[in-house]
């Protein structure tokens, strides 16, 4: 393995661990607009409070996809045509999620907005289950041939730690999501979000413990590396425990920081133990290793210095673009759905 | 499955026509859009007359239901070469990859935090501020376009890379020789163009529309004139930049270039131009034909004399050409005539109407003697012609995409080798009910917006049912 391909492994790893948490709390925004918003003012106003974002946050994920594509494109072409089912459910949440923000601006009744609104909660809960199940179901072993197709049978899609995996990544986002919340709506918002998070993190200690169990027992990352597995599992407890901490004190940054860094080390987990393979077979002799997944060392150079050069810039407007929208949302005022 | 055609192959074929026509509806649209949109407001900062303001707030309206639902169809492309086209995505993973990357990391992110910021900062940042963000997201629209064009236009005319001799996969020799495609510089203008003059016709009928219904009539006829104008340059140079795109194709898919004018046998010299024939394509013969003579040596050389290739000809030597090495999997070399012959005229029937209707509104709607309103034949020729860029605009991608048949890499790797070996009849079929019934949920509710937004006019700011807010809830309000 060379170093650019290690580098764009890390980079591809980067991209999503970016996208968990940007596009975490926007799921758990869409979610959570059935769980504390009694009316659709109020809906309506959680729903702003991501107005502006979720389609950068998104591209996150497309960036991710593209940049397997170039830099290690047999890891592209086995994970999604093996995991066809899993990705044409989970591209149909992000569709009628996507377009309900535009749509419940266009409604004009109750009820029209009411249904994409639904929309927005469905999508959201259904795109982050779908997409950590896939990975949780890809980590332990997938039937593959020697060509490096990967005939994924409904068992190892459908499995306790798949399903746990998607439980508890949905659950994640969602906490993420109310700590967003807290620290971008007032009144009662803000304040049922905080309550519901402190029910919510001890459920989230138990799920968390029961991935970490499954994750011993039905991958092969604890007997593969067993003191990095070890470290980066300890550290999701802890930025959740950070995030309960600022939960209980009340400090809105720390709580959003905590459950960010836990879904960021749920994504490095996941690479750790997947590096140097890609892709796990059930046959060991057909992993996909990153040395063989990847695009020759011209591309990579090429891609490398493209996105040294955009990268910063991008990451400039980015953020920029948050501090633009820093003021909180209410369900009076200026907004637009 | 069924034993009725329905192969893995033409199901996974079927589902990219469908995905990316569909897809393709709103790309050119919202380029257009966003441009024209960016003109209004710069006439807007620059005037400071607030009619351009709420021109750009009310065509923003319907350019921001075309970006919603092109991001969203946007994504599937992406997905879809892994997912349906996994052994394409290995053979062309060294160069299909690089731009659809530099795609998301320029484009994407621009084009998505731009229009957010734009959206939503009306009343928070100064007018110049705001305008820059308009142009931003046009310009992302725009370079995505090139990105994906210069993945696209690998496909049709491979530049600067080499066979893997272990692999036999492609591998990246020279990136700039991938940009600099000429295949590339001649679909890019005649797309953005062509852009542009979709989201002029549009914007012009939807005009027409409100004109005719008597509301605010000085406001569509401000709208109509800026999109007449947009309109006749774009059509105009549609057209000049068709012909350059044509001249291409003519050197590298002579094959593609036969079946748009339906021609099998070699003409004769000066070469006639059948405006319509009937096809017998399982015979490679032409029925009965309507000819002008001379012009299709003119189209094809741009002066009256020389006779151009028939399919029958090519097939032979494209046989002789490739054979040797697809030989066993290429039965012929045809492309599908028909398709292609009746697409290219639909396509530039458009483009040359398109060209007449400009200049005739521009000449109604001119600033002395605009009485556009009392015209209602023409306002009704408009409004109807709000279609004409669609249909035109997928004639445009079959001609293009089918008349590579059965290449998906012109020259290296077929349309067959390239399917996931994964896949199967049962997973396709129901992706592509899927996708379909998606496609005509959000088409529609995209139309019907579109049409209540014009019924409501550009003055219409707000809610038409008041929402139903609990008074006791008052702590929500604070």
């Amino acid at each position: 393995m060379t170093a650019l391909q290690l580098l764009w492994f890390i980079l591809i790893c980067v991209l999503f661990v970016g996208f968990f948490f940007l596009e975490g709390f926007d799921y758990g925004v869409g979610m959570s607009t059935r769980l504390i918003a009694k009316n659709q003012e109020e809906r309506l106003a959680l729903m702003s409070s991501i107005g502006p974002h979720w389609d950068g946050n998104e591209t996150w994920l497309v960036t991710a996809g593209g940049a397997m594509f170039a830099s290690l494109p047999m890891w592209y072409a086995s994970l999604f045509s093996g995991y066809y089912i899993l990705l044409l459910l989970f591209l149909t949440a992000l569709i009628l999620r996507g377009v309900s923000f535009e749509f419940t601006a266009h409604a004009e009744t109750k009820r029209g907005k009411n249904f994409w609104l639904w929309m927005l909660f469905i999508g959201s809960t259904a795109a982050p289950f779908l997409l950590c199940m896939m990975f949780l179901s890809m980590v332990q072993g997938v039937t593959m041939d020697a060509q490096g197709n990967a005939f994924v049978t409904f068992s190892q899609v459908v499995n306790p730690l798949s399903i746990v995996g998607g439980v508890a990544g949905t659950l994640l986002s969602l906490v993420h999501g109310l700590n967003f919340i807290r620290l971008k709506t007032t009144g009662v918002l803000r304040k049922r979000a905080l309550d519901l998070n402190k029910i919510l993190y001890p459920v989230l200690f138990a799920g968390e413990v029961v991935f970490a169990v499954l994750v011993y027992f039905q991958t092969d990352f604890f007997t593969e590396r067993f003191v990095s597995s070890l470290i980066i599992t300890l550290l999701i407890v802890v930025s959740s425990l950070l995030g309960y901490f600022g939960t209980l004190k009340n400090k809105e940054g720390i709580s959003l920081i905590g459950s960010g860094l836990s879904l960021a080390f749920v994504v490095i987990l996941l690479f750790n133990g997947l590096f140097p393979r890609v892709m796990i077979a059930t046959n060991p002799a057909h992993s996909i290793l990153i040395k063989d997944a990847a695009a020759s060392p011209y591309t990579l150079t090429i891609m490398t210095v493209v996105t040294c050069v955009l990268l910063p810039i991008m990451l400039g407007y980015f953020i920029w673009s948050y501090y633009i929208f820093r003021k909180r949302v209410s369900t009076e005022g200026e907004n637009k759905y | 499955m069924f034993g009725l055609g329905l192969s893995i192959l033409n199901l996974a074929r079927f589902q990219f026509a469908m995905t990316t026509i569909f897809h393709f509806f709103f790309v050119p649209f919202s380029i257009g859009m966003g441009f024209i949109i960016a003109i209004m407001e710069t006439l807007y900062v620059v005037k400071k007359d607030d009619v351009y303001k709420k021109m750009t707030k009310f065509w923003g309206k319907i350019f921001l239901l075309s970006f919603a639902v092109g991001i969203v169809t946007g994504i599937i492309q992406e997905f879809q070469f892994g997912m349906n086209w996994s052994n394409y995505s290995r053979f062309m993973g060294d160069i299909f990859g690089a731009p659809l990357a530099i795609e998301a990391l320029l484009a994407f992110f621009m084009e998505s935090v731009f229009i957010g910021l734009w959206m939503f900062t009306w009343d928070r940042v100064k007018p110049g501020l705001h305008l820059s963000f308009i142009w931003l997201t046009s310009i992302g629209t725009m370079l995505s376009a090139i990105w994906i064009l210069a993945a696209n236009s690998f496909m049709q005319h491979p530049t600067g890379y080499a066979i893997n001799t272990v692999t036999q996969r492609v591998k990246l020799l020279d990136f700039s020789a991938v940009l600099k495609n000429p295949q590339l510089w001649n679909v890019f203008p005649h797309l953005i163009i062509a852009a542009f003059a979709t989201a002029a016709f549009v914007i012009a009928g939807m005009s027409a529309w409100g004109i005719l219904k008597k509301q605010e009539v000085p406001f569509y006829k401000k709208s109509m004139r800026v999109a007449m104008w947009v309109a006749m340059f774009a059509s105009a140079i549609t057209l000049i930049t068709g012909d350059l795109q044509m001249q291409q194709v003519i050197k590298d898919q002579p094959m593609k270039f036969a079946a748009t004018e339906g021609i099998y046998e070699d003409t004769s010299d000066p070469a006639p131009w059948a405006i319509v024939q009937t096809i017998d394509s399982k015979n490679h013969k032409v029925g009965a034909k309507i000819e002008v003579p001379y012009v299709l040596s003119i189209l094809t050389y741009h002066k009256p004399s020389g006779s151009v290739k028939g399919m029958n000809t090519i097939n032979k030597e494209l046989h002789e050409k490739f054979d040797a090495k697809f030989g066993h999997k290429i039965k012929d070399y045809y492309v599908p005539p028909k398709t292609l012959f009746w697409s290219f005229r639909v396509m530039t029937g458009i483009g040359s109407l398109f060209f007449l209707l400009s200049i005739l509104g521009l000449y109604f709607n001119r600033k002395k003697t605009d009485n556009v309103e009392t015209k209602r034949w023409w306002l009704y020729v408009l409004g109807f012609t709000i279609w004409l860029p669609f249909i035109g605009n997928t004639a445009g991608w079959l001609v293009t995409e089918l008349g590579r048949y059965p290449w998906i890499v012109y020259g290296l790797y077929t349309i067959a080798d390239a399917v996931s070996p994964t896949s199967t009849a049962g997973q396709l079929l129901f992706s592509n009910i899927l996708y379909f019934s998606l496609f005509t949920l959000l088409g529609g509710v995209m139309i019907w917006y579109s049409k209540k937004t014009l019924n409501h006019g550009p003055s219409f700011d707000g809610e038409s049912e008041t929402l139903n807010v609990d008074p006791l809830n008052k702590e929500a309000f604070k």
